[in-house]
């Protein structure tokens, strides 16, 4: 039996004979050898052939469910403050590749006890970007003694994972806080201006002291923890990949963020293409609309493999295109042939668009296949 | 304190604007002020602003008074009897006219049932929420307000009797229809607007059933016998136009029948029709390519040097004649003067259009479908007591569409039918369906309007009980007959040489950019290569420099345009690359064309 699957180890793909073997643990060599033989076959015949435009036909795949989306939908995943972007906004932000996206959000898995939901509460509240605007009561200013004075609320900073004398530290850390001295007495915290100044630099400290952060992860302005089938996860609102995955009670082997550059940048190009798969999946999912894999990931491809993310878009996939004719029939067309005048480019036009401008056969299909034979040349 | 400002500009202070306000309308009321002034408080900003514009939209609302309309029967009574009219109403101060702005500070009842003493005032009719257009729909209040615009819509595309006076109007692309009807089921609005002087659609009978998928879709069914006997049958006009334009030089155009010297001169045949005057006659049968009105003009560019040469040959032929697809009989010619006081002649052609498959009927409630078969009386379906619909409309069409108006009216007009008397369907206000039932169920008929019906071909009875009644049809004036268009090869356009765009044009249809794609998403790459074969050129190029070649007519043979010995390959391409190509050149960009074997 393990001779037959030998056999076939350099025709199938491994999870192919992986899937087989599960599934017949044992066989026959005769049987295996038929077994085998029909699984071949099958395939063969699943596999796109030689002139296949697969690339046209993945665009016209994604392209006419597209006319039928529901434009500007806003997915709420549990609560109301939550939203994502989905829908047609959603698809053209990932496949344009947009640095900034409208909705940045991520996927937070825990490690052990975490994940059964144990101080899940503390665990998001403590991802969350806390600012200390959020928890002063008021402010004081005296121009007399060129001091600013805040009162911070007991009640809410409870709740944090912050002691008072934290506090200080973290405002001398903040740069954006001009340098002054500080005084603490209980929970409220003077701060005099270095420098004899005017109104406006106390009123520079007084707005800069808002900003400083307290706690939390920087651009995370929203948690959510869920249950999503047997374990807790976070949702959160903004993401910060490279942070989060330092912390210790995440499980960075599930952890994903929906921002691609972010994901290139932390995890890699294979997981951004994984990415813009889910993503794109996701939506079309989301409309109740059915498009092969096949034809994402096709894209995904497209989109990432030269290393870099590019977009569909006169920048990024385009721009890489060999044919002048064919970017120019893109878009800007008189910057892309005035350009190659300039250089000298030569079109081998080897592609479809170039052959439908000049109308010569295109070389897919019917049209790729050349007769060769010697002419002979008469002396 | 508040502002007043009488049109927009201040013109002082009042203590209490709400009182001042109830003055001034009391005054208006008693004729001490003009009827033609609005007072609005507006409690945003505290302001009171009096209107006494020209150009504002008002409109007339009963006044009410301790939850009590002012107007009475007495005064219906007096308006009956013509002792009274509506302007004396509204000098009485039982009407007045609100605008905008005024109607803010009242609480308008929409009708009499819903008055409280916090009412200050009361719709005249419930249907005044309506248009004209929409409030010709009869039961309106039954169905989607999508499909009530819809109806509304459909019924200013109908064929009817738009004039009176058609005979002598010259109308462009009108029709007339030949034997319109009133409608059975109606509305208030149908006698208010003397609908039955220029009626618009004729009251067939409807069954509602599938017939084999001929009318799904939206489409419908017509009964041949019904059309010959003169359903929807309507007459076409439209205006061909000829002026003698005065040019420079002393210069004008002649209504003649064209010398033969003349540049164009087309052939006798085509001339036929012409009289003495250059113009055809009433009643002859033209087809396409018939001169209609003969007419010479002098050149078109007049160089200083014709000005001594002005001999008959160099006038040009510009003749009218029916365009590509075109036919009638001449209905009428006119002879007139244009503004400038230069003679000018219409002949007007008339068509008879008989409905066929793919002419566009619709109900008055948004129910629009195009014919899918005219089908022989022998083989429509038919009742119990034999009746055998003008229509077949599929049952398809009503339960996402939702319109219930359309199914009342069944009812109403078999009714009508039956009783012989017509059927108030107004919107808000109409005769109850039940009623109809009832009133059905007297003439022994079923109370539902359905019926027994045959299956012509085997003469058995249906299992199911069809649902049958009178409607009131509309024949919308898109006509296949002016839209049916096709071409094989024709003409071209000169820069690009492909195919020209537009019917008018004889023009091809486009097989666009997306069209395009699922040729090479088959790779159907041959047979794409083939359908954009319409410019396809030969261009001589020469291989050294890669530039098109010219023939030269001494040497008889195709030449490089820049080196002497270059070798000259004729090439495929379309015109529209190589014009791109010529395009490169005058941005000076050198498109160098490399040849090689293609073997």
């Amino acid at each position: 039996m393990d001779k037959v699957i030998k056999e076939y180890k350099k025709l199938l793909p491994e999870s192919i004979i992986e899937e087989i073997k599960k599934l017949v643990p044992k066989a026959s060599d005769a049987k295996m050898k038929k077994i085998m033989e029909a699984v071949y076959q099958e395939y063969l015949d699943s596999k796109v052939e030689a002139g296949e435009s697969v690339g046209l036909v993945a665009a016209e795949s994604v392209g006419e469910p597209g006319t039928q989306m529901t434009l500007n939908t806003k997915h709420f995943s549990g609560v109301a403050e939550l939203n994502v972007t989905m829908g047609l906004p959603r698809i053209i932000e990932i496949l344009d590749a947009r640095k900034k996206i409208s909705t940045p959000m991520m996927e937070i898995y825990l490690q052990k006890p975490y994940c059964n939901g144990k101080d899940i509460k503390k665990i998001a509240l403590s991802i969350k970007e806390t600012k200390l605007g959020e928890i002063i009561t008021e402010f004081a200013i005296s121009i007399a003694e060129q001091t600013v004075e805040f009162t911070i609320n007991e009640k809410r900073f409870a709740d944090l994972d912050v002691e008072f004398k934290d506090i200080k530290d973290l405002i001398k850390k903040t740069k954006k806080v001009p340098s002054c001295t500080m005084k603490q007495k209980e929970n409220v915290i003077t701060l005099t201006a270095k420098e004899d100044g005017d109104i406006r630099k106390l009123y520079e400290i007084k707005e800069s002291l808002k900003e400083v952060v307290i706690q939390g992860i920087a651009g995370i302005t929203q948690v959510l923890p869920v249950k999503r089938g047997n374990e807790y996860i976070i949702i959160t609102a903004g993401s910060n990949l490279k942070k989060i995955l330092a912390k210790e009670f995440v499980d960075p082997t599930k952890t994903n963020s929906n921002d691609l550059y972010e994901t290139c940048a932390v995890l890699g190009i294979e997981a951004t293409r994984q990415t813009i798969i889910n993503e794109v999946s996701k939506v079309i999912d989301s409309q109740g609309l059915n498009i092969d894999i096949r034809h994402i990931t096709l894209i995904a491809d497209m989109m990432c493999f030269s290393g870099d993310i590019k977009g569909v878009t006169r920048y990024g996939v385009v721009k890489e295109k060999s044919s002048i004719l064919a970017r120019a029939s893109f878009e800007t067309p008189i910057r892309h042939i005035f350009s190659a005048g300039l250089t000298g480019e030569v079109d081998y036009l080897t592609s479809v668009i170039e052959n439908v401008m000049i109308n010569q056969p295109v070389p897919v299909g019917t049209g790729l296949p050349d007769l060769v034979t010697k002419v002979k040349t008469v002396k | 304190m508040a502002e007043v400002y009488l049109n927009g500009k201040f013109v002082g202070e009042v203590e209490n604007p709400v009182e001042f306000r109830e003055k001034i309308v009391a005054e208006r009321r008693n004729n001490k002020m003009d009827n033609n002034l609005n007072v609005m408080f507006n409690s945003e900003d505290g302001n009171l602003y009096i209107e006494s514009n020209k150009g504002r939209i008002r409109r007339p609302l009963i006044v009410v008074k301790e939850g009590k309309a002012l107007l009475t029967e007495t005064h219906i009574k007096q308006l009956d009897e013509e002792k009274l009219n509506f302007s004396d109403l509204v000098k009485q101060g039982i009407i007045e006219y609100i605008d905008a702005g005024e109607e803010e500070n009242l609480l308008v009842a929409f009708v009499e049932e819903d008055l409280t003493t916090a009412h200050t005032h009361l719709e005249i009719a419930a249907l005044d929420i309506l248009s004209l257009c929409s409030s010709l729909v009869p039961y309106g209040n039954h169905t989607p307000g999508a499909r009530l615009s819809m109806g509304s819509k459909n019924q200013k595309q109908s064929v009817g009797l738009y004039a009176t006076n058609f005979p002598i109007r010259m109308d462009m692309d009108v029709n007339v229809l030949y034997q319109p009807q009133t409608p059975l089921v109606r509305s208030i609005m149908h006698d208010v607007s003397k609908y039955d002087k220029h009626p618009c659609g004729q009251n067939l009978v409807v069954a509602v059933i599938d017939y084999k998928g001929y009318n799904m879709d939206d489409a419908i069914v017509l009964n041949k016998a019904s059309v010959e006997r003169g359903l929807g049958r309507c007459a076409y006009f439209r205006p061909i136009l000829a002026d003698e334009l005065r040019y420079s030089g002393g210069l004008m155009d002649e209504i003649t029948i064209p010398d033969k010297e003349v540049k164009g001169y087309k052939s006798e045949e085509d001339y036929k029709f012409l009289e003495e005057d250059g113009i055809i006659f009433p009643e002859a049968k033209i087809k396409e390519g018939d001169v209609v009105i003969g007419k010479v003009s002098p050149p078109r560019f007049l160089s200083s040097l014709d000005e001594y040469n002005l001999s008959l040959n160099t006038k040009r032929e510009s003749s009218l004649s029916l365009k590509h697809g075109e036919a009638g009989i001449v209905d009428l010619v006119l002879l007139s003067e244009n503004k400038e006081g230069n003679k000018m002649v219409q002949v007007r052609l008339r068509k008879q259009k008989i409905p066929e498959i793919g002419d566009k009927f619709t109900s008055r409630h948004g129910q629009k479908g195009v014919i899918g078969l005219v089908l022989d009386q022998a083989d429509v379906p038919f009742t119990a007591s034999g009746i055998t619909p003008d229509l077949i409309f599929s049952p398809h069409g009503i339960p996402s569409r939702m319109t219930i108006s359309h199914l009342i009216e069944l009812v109403g007009a078999k009714t009508a039918a039956l009783s012989g008397r017509y059927i108030d369907g107004t919107t808000f206000n109409s005769e109850p369906e039940s009623e109809l039932r009832k009133e059905l169920l007297a003439h022994g008929f079923k109370e539902n309007g359905t019926e027994t019906m045959y299956n012509p071909k085997t003469g058995k009875k249906m299992k199911a009980k069809i649902y049958v009644g009178g409607m009131y049809y509309l024949r919308l004036k898109h006509m296949v007959s002016n839209k049916m268009h096709s071409r094989a090869t024709g003409p071209v356009q000169l820069l690009t040489r492909q195919p020209t765009e537009g019917k008018a044009k004889e023009g091809g249809l486009r097989l666009g950019e997306m069209e395009k794609d699922t040729f090479v998403a088959h790779g159907a790459s041959l047979l794409l290569k083939e359908r954009f074969d319409s410019d396809r050129t030969i261009v001589p190029i020469c291989e050294e420099s890669g530039l098109a070649g010219y023939y030269d007519e001494f040497k008889k043979q195709y030449m490089s345009p820049l080196s002497k010995e270059g070798k000259i390959s004729n090439v495929e391409m379309s015109y529209a690359f190589k014009l791109l190509l010529d395009e490169f050149k005058s941005l000076c960009i050198y498109p160098k064309i490399g040849l090689k074997t293609k073997y």
